[in-house]
């Protein structure tokens, strides 16, 4: 019996090499069917074949968070492929690792449009779909720059604070609503994954920069997708069944110093 | 294979409650248990759930307030498996009165149980951990180590302590690079004998009752099974990245 045995999941971003698809493999094989979303198309796609090659179930669609219509897909693609929706993970993200002073209005609306806008439409999107089963698990990925500041990347570190009070806020209100319905955040440090290797390259690349990010945590070293991976686990299984609104730290330290 | 399988767990307080819940849920998943607590009769009665449902424990009187008794306790798990993999520091007690009714001497037991317990169970834990290589410690602090609750401030001192001991004892070892990972766990309202007791200290009844219900957003209190579940997770290698962390098991409590 898998630790989600039965339920139907959304991973967005799961296209990406890092915690989306990692995160989707590891929901499909502790029984999940799932949904996997991803701007690029053929990253999802993927994803989705890795877990069928597994032995899992996963459909695969390009989807973009950013866009509303998008969300309404996705969440018709769960429901008439799967029949329910239990389970989503806010995962799809950008990361402009920028100080805010070099930032353009542009780019600071579209760090929101993705991080921000993306998360909300997709719990407004799923929370009635998943209403029509008795109820399910939210998990979005904020990030510990989201707790902290981060003079490397004002735009994202904001984006991210979003993130973790839209969730206690969305966990209150579910709470209202008595739906059944836990929202969660995690704050991820430095975690090798695409994105991260991006920002990096951003902000010049090399031995010093990646020094700086593995410096961030204590531990000492960068951890890694399936880290995340495991803490969605926890939080879209029924082990976590009391714990709404609550912030779940997997950063190696960086925010208890 | 289970989620912690073969490794070593010394749960404090395991003779009720969170503490016996978390004993035998880590039992489940592998674990060979070390059931400590002042309740012998508990105790024995944690272990010998564990040992029906199939897994190994046993039980050893610990007051945790006593550093002889935890030198005796770590060196009787040493001779008896070598190795200390993950400590679950739950034991506490809960006063329940207004500061103003709180004497020197009971402010004094609260924080020798929750802040010195927790206290010498890390420093000797940890020597024993370092031994074999590193592992997990898992603090039961409380919603009340997070925020004021005008019923128990000395418990409140006494969780709020916990949950920067655990922060700086995570640091202290991220920095010794020992691979002892160390955590904290804020429950919110859980059914368990020491909340029974607690309600009971303020009046009992179904309004009392009621008052702790509905801290919760959700709406009811939790189990100790809840708990137990992110005892399991945070002693678990799927936490390997997380050290210095505190997690909110509260039902909403603490998001308002």
């Amino acid at each position: 019996m898998g630790r989600v045995e039965g339920k139907v999941a959304i991973v967005t971003g799961g296209g990406s090499a890092g915690m989306g698809r990692v995160t989707s493999l590891l929901l499909a094989s502790e029984g999940a069917k799932v949904v996997v979303g991803d701007i690029n198309e053929a990253g999802a796609q993927e994803t989705a074949e890795q877990i069928v090659a597994a032995g899992g179930e996963a459909v695969a669609l390009r989807h973009d968070v950013a866009s509303e219509e998008g969300w309404a897909e996705i969440i018709k693609l769960a429901l008439d492929t799967y029949g329910r929706l239990d389970i989503l993970d806010n995962n799809a993200a950008m990361f402009i690792a920028k100080p805010l002073m070099e930032t353009s209005t542009t780019e600071f609306r579209r760090q929101n449009q993705v991080n921000v806008d993306g998360v909300f439409f997709g719990m407004k999107a799923a929370i009635p779909a998943m209403e029509l089963t008795g109820g399910g698990a939210i998990v979005n990925i904020s990030s510990g720059a989201g707790i902290v500041g981060f003079a490397a990347a004002g735009a994202y570190s904001s984006s991210k604070g979003a993130v973790r009070l839209m969730t206690k806020s969305m966990a209150l209100e579910c709470a209202q609503r008595q739906n059944n319905i836990r929202v969660n955040s995690i704050h991820p440090g430095p975690i090798l994954t695409p994105m991260l290797e991006q920002g990096m390259d951003d902000l010049g690349g090399g031995d010093e920069v990646r020094g700086m990010f593995e410096g961030m945590a204590p531990m000492g070293h960068l951890g890694e997708a399936l880290d995340i991976a495991n803490g969605v686990l926890y939080l879209a299984s029924e082990e976590s069944k009391y714990v709404t609104g609550a912030e779940l730290a997997i950063d190696g330290g960086f925010i208890a110093q | 294979m289970a989620r912690v399988e073969n490794k070593v767990a010394l749960v404090t307080g395991a003779g009720s409650g969170l503490g016996r819940a978390s004993a035998l849920r880590l039992a489940e998943e592998g674990a060979r248990v070390v059931v400590t607590d002042l309740n012998a009769e508990g105790g024995a009665e944690t272990v010998a759930q564990i040992q029906a449902a199939g897994g190994t424990g046993f039980f050893i009187e610990h007051n945790v307030a006593e550093e002889t008794e935890w030198l005796s306790v770590l060196a009787k798990v040493e001779q008896r498996y070598g190795q200390l993999d993950i400590l679950v520091n739950n034991a506490g007690v809960f006063l329940v009165k207004p500061i103003s009714a709180t004497s020197l001497d009971e402010f004094r037991w609260q924080n020798s149980i929750n802040v010195d317990g927790v206290f010498l169970g890390i420093k000797h834990g940890m020597a024993l951990m370092e031994k074999s290589g590193g592992g997990s410690i898992v603090n039961i602090s409380s919603i009340a180590g997070l925020v004021g609750a005008a019923i128990s401030p000395a418990y409140c001192g006494s969780k709020g302590a916990v949950r920067l001991l655990t922060k700086a004892c995570a640091m202290e070892c991220a920095q010794k690079r020992n691979k002892i990972r160390i955590n904290s766990i804020h429950p919110g309202g859980m059914l368990t004998p020491m909340l029974e007791e607690g309600m009971a200290a303020l009046g009992g009844g179904d309004k009392v009752r009621a008052s702790f219900e509905s801290m919760a957003p959700i709406g009811h209190l939790g189990e100790a099974l809840d708990i137990a579940n992110g005892v399991v997770y945070l002693a678990s290698e799927e936490a390997k990245y997380i050290t210095g962390a505190e997690l909110v098991i509260d039902g909403g409590i603490t998001a308002a």
